[in-house]
């Protein structure tokens, strides 16, 4: 890879830009193609749409055009987690979200709870839940977890995040407090087929006790609806 | 902050500012039960430093060896790994998967 080239890639990967890598691999050749179509190189134009698309997959293929074998190699912006309220397990949960590809950013207007020193390096907004939303814009690569356990800051995210495209909504409560929730959420006019997106009660059922165990669970289950794993959840089938 | 810890590429960029000679290693296409998907990387040095993966462990040694004739010649080598490679057999992928893996010099 030339040192031009790698710092393009560098740099529209820092920029949280998606950017494609395609290679020629019978002679190394290689060029950059956003979602826009090819930065300034000469490429066939079946490789710079099998590029879109693998990009917009976001997964890397070898693709064979006019008789040479290309690999697309995607490098979208890191998945996003937002967590609201900045409790004991979302302390737990930020440093874990990291090294699995997630960007985390903790929302929580009680500065007494969102502070650099329970959340060290940590991106903290302490907007109120509707506003924090508002401005974030969860898409398709977003997760969006409730821990705070107040209607008054779950409640207001989890509206915003139902109206988003987040590929995960989780709110944490017991299946009271969670059955108690969806009939909030309904009068505020979310069908029940929309309100069966959020993952409630929270997390894989692996017994989880302490605040890092349940952060486990969460990430677990993150990961596996990410993944499209099939899962046999014991806890939901009894329920 | 970096989202990835598994940020090959900036490690492999750090590298080359040290002034180290670098090579990537990336999978670019698994056939059965390869432990890697494509796109996973393997940045090693001439010195020896290596970063990432693209199998289980079972081919990375062959792979440092073909990344240092890569790093001294600067061509790009396209390498192959399976159970139909006798080098395969020879460096034991036990995965009983398949995986080519495109080596370059970076910089």
């Amino acid at each position: 890879m030339t040192p031009t080239l790698f710092q393009a890639l560098q740099a529209a990967r820092r920029a949280k830009r998606p950017v494609l890598l395609a290679t020629r691999l019978s002679d190394g050749a290689q060029a950059l193609v956003g979602p826009d179509g090819a930065h300034g190189a000469n490429l066939p134009e079946a490789v710079v749409a099998a590029a879109r698309q693998a990009l917009a997959e976001d997964v890397a293929r070898t693709v064979e055009v006019e008789g040479a074998r290309w690999f697309l190699h995607p490098h979208n912006p890191p998945l996003r987690l937002i967590v609201v309220g900045a409790v004991h397990i979302a302390q737990a949960l930020a440093p874990m979200a990291p090294p699995l590809g997630f960007a985390v950013t903790v929302i929580d207007p009680r500065r007494a709870f969102a502070t650099g020193e329970r959340f060290p390096g940590v991106a903290l907004d302490h907007r109120w839940p509707d506003e924090a939303m508002a401005a974030l814009g969860p898409d398709g690569r977003s997760a969006v977890v409730t821990l705070t356990h107040d209607p008054k800051l779950d409640d207001p995210a989890l509206d915003a995040a139902l109206r988003s495209d987040a590929f995960y909504i989780g709110a944490l409560g017991s299946r009271r407090t969670h059955a108690a929730r969806l009939a909030r959420l309904a009068a505020l006019g979310h069908a029940p087929e929309t309100l069966a997106r959020i993952h409630g009660p929270i997390g894989l059922a692996i017994g989880a006790e302490t605040a890092p165990e349940i952060a486990l669970a969460i990430m677990a289950e993150i990961v596996a609806v990410r993944r499209r794993a099939t899962l046999v959840s014991p806890a939901r089938e009894a329920a | 902050m970096i989202a990835d810890a598994e940020d090959i590429l900036t490690t492999a960029g750090q590298w080359v500012a040290d002034g180290e000679t670098v090579a990537l290693a990336t999978v670019v296409e698994t056939w059965g039960s390869s432990p890697r998907p494509a796109g996973s990387r393997l940045a090693v040095t001439a010195s020896g430093r290596m970063a990432g993966s693209v199998s289980g462990g079972c081919i990375e040694g062959a792979v440092a060896d073909a990344a240092k004739e890569v790093m001294a010649s600067g061509t790009p080598r396209l390498l192959s790994f399976g159970v139909t490679n006798e080098r395969a057999w020879e460096v034991g992928l036990a995965c009983g998967g398949t995986v080519s893996v495109f080596v370059e010099k970076l910089g």
